[in-house]
């Protein structure tokens, strides 16, 4: 209707806008704007991938073939192949209670899934430390028993995994609190069960923000590097993740090998971006629908 | 008179092809042999609260088997909490609830059978239109669920019924309102319900669509046969369409009664005022007289106690007396047409009481004139009956 209504009558003198800046304003704001992004964004982006071809190809490769390299990459893969799986069923789980049902303390589970977003990753780290360290409250019993949690593989994991907590939440809750329930009410009016409700109702009414919050836990899974300097002891070849093994390399003044690395992490976040871009593309028209 | 003549006018213009395919449809059978077991419903004492409001009084209500009941109520007056507590979406906090003989109450949601027609329709959106009226076939445990050819027989012979046969693969972004009210019946029905719940089932919809579907969901009825409960806040709707009519306020039934009785025979002040529009005049009983001011009224009051009184009466039905008659006289001071007819306004006596009564659309140019009327029919209730 309002479209209809600001199109000037045929004839009528060349269009105003009515809300519009001057064309001086306009170039000054979009240069700002351009400028800034150029070189807080763009810029970093291409020089990591510069520094990491400076030498060539050759030395690209040897940099990520090295044996650490590779060991900081599979630790990577697998320490993501661990906490997002597990957020995606916190998240949903927390999700589909706060937003499906009313109970005391609603607002402080709430909050408390906000906590990994408003505390310092380091502390994060120091946590689990304190916890499962040597001096820490398990830590004793821990190691009665033969299991080591801090400077190894489950440190790293927990680590992360509380690290990207919100993440898959934060992404359903104000979409599942908006949808109400009267879906769930419908199904179960027509005979469905919990689970049948469940899988066949709630969750692919919230699929595309799952999976939005998975790939951004993801990526953050991948890049994360304060809380799992902490608990990781950066121990070469078996608790150094990416990210780590691009401090230590850009430390021993190993430039290449360091942004080579590091370069494998920025194409993991162009990569999520677009894939997300792709799936909202190709699925806008269902996505759409489900808002509706 | 004027709207039923509509009507019939729409059914013909609008829905003739509609009833050609009702009456094709008539091979439609139920899986079972029966359109579901149809049972009555009794409702007992039914009380409910939230926190310290209660959203219901004690209400009772039996409801006979194949019977099309309407809850008509302002908002917040309890019937769609009624609703949801015969759905078994939520409990009372007393009282009981009887399908047949079996205590419903002590049923879950899935194990009730009811079909419930909610108010946003509430279609699975990630669904075609075909898979929304399978549901609750296809999530029955296996032993009772049909082969997905009889599944899919069933949702042919549903999309027949609310007309809809070539839609099947559409999803509900991709219907009109009027189309999604008629999916989301087809999914209630599909589960063969035991009795059928409409929350405000045509709400959302404009004038036009809400008319023809009114009549629709009728025939509807009439063929299947179920024992349906609707919720509305709409007297046209409710008067219309349902065999009886609860009037619900504050979470009291104030009348159940048919159409007729509701409209004709207005058990309490809320009802007069609620269903249809009426008048009332403030008067005194006098050892069986009715008085206006200080003139009696031509009207006998049988059996009533002296006293202040209020006289409610409905502006269609009145007559014109001449002066001294024992009429109510009145200086017209507006005229507005009203549909058909003409409604004039007039101010009643040195208090200047305001009725408005329907006269004749051809009765123009009244307005400052002297008019002496008398209701036909009329009611009294007690003096601050129609105050807040």
């Amino acid at each position: 209707m309002a479209d209809v209504a600001l199109v000037p009558p045929v004839g009528a003198p060349r269009r105003r806008e009515v809300i519009s800046e001057g064309l001086f304003v306009r170039v000054v704001l979009i240069a700002i704007a351009v400028a800034l992004l150029g070189i807080f964004l763009l810029l970093p982006l291409v020089s990591v991938f510069y520094e990491a071809f400076r030498t060539g190809f050759g030395p690209y490769w040897a940099a990520l073939g090295e044996k650490d390299a590779l060991a900081a990459i599979r630790l990577t893969l697998l320490v993501a192949a661990i906490a997002v799986p597990a957020n995606l069923v916190f998240g949903v789980a927390a999700a589909w209670a706060i937003a499906k049902f009313d109970f005391k303390g609603k607002s402080f589970l709430i909050t408390l899934i906000d906590l990994p977003f408003s505390v310092s990753p380091v502390t994060s780290g120091l946590i689990y430390v304190l916890l499962f360290g040597a001096q820490g409250f398990f830590g004793p019993w821990l190691q009665s028993q033969g299991i080591q949690i801090i400077f190894a593989v489950p440190g790293i994991v927990l680590a992360t995994i509380f690290v990207t907590f919100p993440f898959v939440a934060r992404e359903l809750i104000p979409l599942m609190q908006e949808q109400g329930t009267t879906d769930e009410e419908a199904a179960i009016s027509l005979g469905a069960g919990g689970w049948q409700t469940f899988f066949r109702v709630t969750l692919p009414n919230v699929k595309w923000a799952l999976l939005y919050g998975v790939l951004l836990g993801n990526a953050r899974a991948m890049g994360e590097f304060g809380a799992v300097a902490v608990v990781s002891g950066k121990i070469r070849g078996q608790t150094n993740t990416m990210p780590l093994h691009v401090e230590i390399l850009y430390n021993e003044y190993m430039a290449v090998a360091a942004f080579a690395v590091a370069s494998l992490l920025a194409m993991l976040a162009l990569i999520t971006l677009g894939l997300k871009t792709f799936l909202e593309w190709r699925f806008s028209g269902e996505i759409a629908a489900i808002r509706r | 008179m004027d709207a039923v003549t509509g009507n019939d006018l729409n059914i013909r213009a609008g829905l003739g092809s509609a009833h050609a395919r009702i009456a094709a449809a008539e091979g439609l059978r139920p899986l079972a042999g029966t359109w579901g077991k149809q049972v009555d419903v009794t409702v007992e004492n039914v009380a409910r609260s939230f926190g310290d409001t209660a959203a219901l009084h004690g209400v009772s209500l039996k409801i006979a088997s194949g019977e099309l009941v309407a809850l008509l109520g302002p908002s917040g007056s309890g019937k769609t909490t009624l609703l949801r507590i015969l759905g078994g979406l939520d409990f009372p906090s007393e009282g009981r609830v009887l399908f047949g003989a079996e205590d419903a109450l002590g049923l879950s949601v899935q194990e009730r059978n009811v079909g419930f027609v909610f108010q946003s329709y509430a279609l699975f959106r990630h669904m075609t239109v075909h898979d929304n009226i399978a549901f609750g076939l296809s999530v029955r445990p296996a032993k009772r669920r049909p082969a997905k050819a009889a599944i899919k027989k069933r949702v042919d012979e549903l999309l027949d019924l609310v007309q809809l046969t070539d839609l099947g693969k559409r999803y509900p972004a991709q219907l009109s309102g009027g189309q999604r009210q008629r999916v989301a019946l087809a999914r209630a029905l599909a589960i063969e319900p035991r009795i059928l719940l409409l929350d405000e089932p045509f709400g959302a919809l404009d004038a036009k669509v809400r008319k023809d579907l009114r009549r629709w969901l009728r025939e509807i009825h009439d063929r299947t046969g179920h024992t349906t409960v609707f919720v509305t806040h709409d007297q046209d709707e409710a008067l219309e369409l349902a065999d009886r009519v609860a009037v619900l306020n504050k979470g009291r039934i104030e009348q159940i009664g048919t159409p007729d009785e509701i409209y004709d025979a207005p058990a309490t002040p809320f009802v007069a005022g609620f269903i249809g529009e009426t008048n009332a005049l403030p008067v005194r009983v006098e050892s069986g007289k009715i008085f206006l001011d200080d003139r009696a009224l031509d009207l006998a009051s049988t059996g009533e106690a002296d006293g202040p009184r209020m006289l409610a009466f409905r502006p269609h039905d009145i007559e014109f007396t001449g002066e001294g008659a024992g009429g109510i006289a009145g200086l017209v001071v507006s005229e507005l047409r009203h549909g058909a007819t003409r409604r004039l306004a007039i101010e009643v006596g040195p208090q200047r009481h305001r009725i408005e009564i329907d006269v004749g659309a051809e009765t123009a140019g009244q307005k400052g004139n002297r008019v002496v009327v008398l209701p036909r029919s009329w009611r009294l209730f007690s003096p601050d009956a129609f105050r807040g």
